[in-house]
């Protein structure tokens, strides 16, 4: 897994946003630390972020649910990303992202009902002369082609 | 005996293997009794050789690739015989992909190991800031302003007159805000000098820095770029100890300091006063401008706002002169450009060179055409958010104005190369899709423009009133364009509209001609 598995817990998160509170803007790092410990960003989070920043918890549910990268229930234990963007695109991208769905049997942006992986689109890795791309649990994946893609999806469904 | 060995530590280079090579060479070495030090530099940035392995011989490095895993035995056995191998490349240096280029902003990259900072000043690091710090801020401004060096994000404004007017603005706290949420599709080149030449941009925001009055520093980068990240923060910690970050940079009387925040995955971040709002802590959403980032920028401070490679110019500049770097390129186009050659493409990676360089020299005989060998149809110039181009438009020169002139831009300097097997509506309804995903949602003809555009592409495609609903996309390009706040939906006509003008055939509709104009 790419991140954290820790089941949520109060006084951890406030250890982390504790950590945090000297920086200038600190909202980013506190919601990237508090995800990078529990693999996503518990409701039971945000008035306790609200309180720490002295700002209110709807600023706080407003910033959570505008960035993409910020989950709101933990993901599946593999995640694996497929770059959707142009220069994959261009290489061949979408019918590997097609054939992914088809075989994990389901659609982008979700998790299959095992709870073993999170298919997910990307938006751009910047291997971009290496398209198309992908990324298994933070595991950088270039020249992807159907059997090398097949054998990320058997790896992901381990 | 002692064998010294390059193997990238780029992401891109370890996406198609390079950790695996390390691994074998290192194995292959030990079967041999052979030490190696092996160095992981940065990228040379010619990704179709990749990983591209490198051997330092008594005259110069020696290249060879793209090595597999399982070459590692016969390579080794090659290198310490006579170096003759199928994948023997020559001497890197005159590897013809990467002689014909001018290397200034990449001149180290792929060259120095990125993390050492001794490095960096053994191949003539550092000097752009002695210099800057010999001539004090008000000439630093200069220098920056008599180079012409213009943003290199894409809007290409110019760099020193945005230090310029920081400098003028007087206040107690000043901030250098470094750009590196590199979000365009087809561009790699911030990433690549952040992965491999680390110190070139720290050294050129603590330029800025002393220019402007400003002491503290941020680089802003995408977390689609871990590597990245952390090779920037290993770079900064190493530039600490060394004394180039600090109370007293490189022994002066001033002080800067840095650090790395991380994006959360939203493109329109990339957009600068996005940014500034997103590293307050905020939903990373668009200013209204004025009042300009360098009145009021970064939590309402004077801030300069550059891109990785307007700073990453900097110490070159610096270190050789307005005058030098100001020689190269064309127009008002001054200096090189790192051109990124990207997606269906033979010759893939980072082209730096000067402006002036026509699109087709770029694609066809520097790219080699396309790596499916079809023929080359459009290529996409700048991003998401820049124009489609056909083969008519291939003696368009790179340079801001005649991009601008051909209803196009070169952004970041990004080329995604398609072959005829593109479908040029498909690519028109993406941009639209592609901005309805990232709009902000602060300015309507971006937010609700973008979703009526998906759906009348959608209809175009159905053939359902195709003449009424191209005149309906033809007026929401144009409400979006000169409706939007920023340059998302501002710019997302330029895809959607060169698409439709340039390959009406794929929306089903009779040729343009000149009927667009």
């Amino acid at each position: 897994m790419t991140q954290g598995q820790a089941p949520w817990n109060k006084d951890v998160a406030l250890e982390r946003i504790r950590d945090c509170l000297n920086r200038e803007g600190p909202l980013l790092p506190i919601l990237h630390a508090l995800q990078e410990e529990f693999g996503y960003i518990d409701e039971a989070a945000e008035p306790l972020i609200a309180e720490a920043l002295n700002i209110t918890r709807a600023e706080v549910h407003g910033v959570i649910t505008f960035y993409h990268d910020f989950r709101r229930a933990p993901a599946g234990r593999h995640v694996l990303k497929l770059c959707r963007a142009e220069a994959c695109q261009a290489a061949g991208g979408d019918p590997l992202a097609a054939h992914a769905e088809a075989r994990l049997g389901v659609v982008m942006g979700t998790t299959a009902r095992d709870g073993g992986v999170t298919l997910e689109a990307v938006y751009c890795l910047g291997l971009c002369a290496t398209a198309p791309s992908a990324m298994l649990d933070g595991r950088l994946v270039g020249r992807l082609d159907e059997r090398r893609l097949d054998a990320l999806l058997t790896e992901a469904q381990q | 005996m002692t064998l010294r060995i390059y193997i990238p530590v780029d992401a891109a280079a370890l996406a198609v293997g390079a950790e695996e090579v390390a691994s074998a060479l290192h194995a292959a070495a030990a079967r041999h009794n052979v030490t190696v030090d092996l160095v992981r530099n940065g990228s040379r940035g010619l990704y179709w050789l990749e990983p591209m392995v490198e051997v330092a011989t008594p005259v110069g490095r020696v290249a060879y690739g793209p090595v597999a895993p399982s070459d590692a035995e016969g390579l080794l056995a090659a290198i310490l015989a006579d170096g003759a191998h199928a994948l023997r490349l020559g001497p890197t240096e005159d590897i013809p992909w990467l002689k014909r280029q001018t290397r200034l902003t990449f001149a180290r990259c792929g060259i120095v190991d990125p993390r050492s900072l001794e490095d960096y000043r053994a191949h003539g690091g550092c000097k752009g800031l002695e210099r800057a710090l010999s001539l004090g801020a008000e000439a630093n401004v200069e220098e920056v302003v008599q180079s012409g060096l213009r943003g290199r994000g894409g809007a290409g404004f110019p760099t020193g007159i945005k230090w310029r007017t920081v400098a003028q603005t007087q206040s107690t706290q000043k901030y250098i805000v470094c750009n590196a949420d590199e979000g365009d599709s087809g561009t790699f080149a911030d990433r690549m000098i952040m992965e491999g030449d680390p110190f070139v941009l720290i050294e050129g925001m603590a330029i800025a820095g002393i220019a402007t009055g400003a002491t503290k520093g941020y680089v802003y980068i995408r977390s689609e770029y871990p590597h990245a990240v952390a090779a920037m923060e290993a770079a900064i910690a190493a530039a600490r100890r060394g004394g180039l970050l600090g109370n007293r940079v490189a022994g002066s009387s001033f002080a800067f300091d840095m650090e790395v925040r991380v994006g959360a995955g939203a493109y329109v971040c990339g957009e600068e006063t996005s940014l500034l709002d997103s590293l307050e802590g905020k939903r990373g959403q668009v200013r209204a401008k004025p009042p300009l980032p360098a009145h009021k920028g970064l939590f309402g401070r004077p801030t300069v706002i550059n891109n990785v490679l307007s700073l990453a110019s900097v110490p070159i500049i610096l270190d050789k002169g307005a005058a030098f770097y100001r020689d190269f390129g064309m127009g008002r186009s001054r200096g090189t450009m790192p051109i990124q050659l990207a997606g269906n493409v033979k010759h893939g990676g980072l082209y730096e060179t000067a402006f002036g360089i026509t699109l087709g020299e770029l694609v066809d005989d520097i790219g080699g055409g396309t790596r499916s060998g079809r023929p080359v149809r459009a290529v996409q110039v700048g991003g998401p958010l820049g124009a489609y181009f056909p083969r008519a438009l291939f003696d368009t020169p790179f340079d801001y104005e005649a991009f601008a002139a051909r209803d196009g831009l070169i952004g970041h300097g990004g080329i995604v190369v398609f072959d005829d097997t593109v479908d040029m509506a498909k690519q028109a309804r993406f941009a639209m899709e592609f901005c309805a995903i990232e709009s902000c949602g602060k300015c309507t003809p971006c937010r609700i423009g973008a979703a009526r555009g998906v759906e009348v592409v959608d209809r175009i495609i159905k053939n359902d009133h195709r003449a009424a609903n191209i005149a309906v996309l033809e007026d929401l390009c144009n409400t979006m364009k000169f409706g939007s706040l920023c340059a998302l939906g501002g710019f997302t006509p330029y895809p959607v509209m060169s698409a439709l003008n340039h390959f009406p055939e794929d929306f089903g509709a009779p040729p343009r001609l000149q009927a667009a104009k």
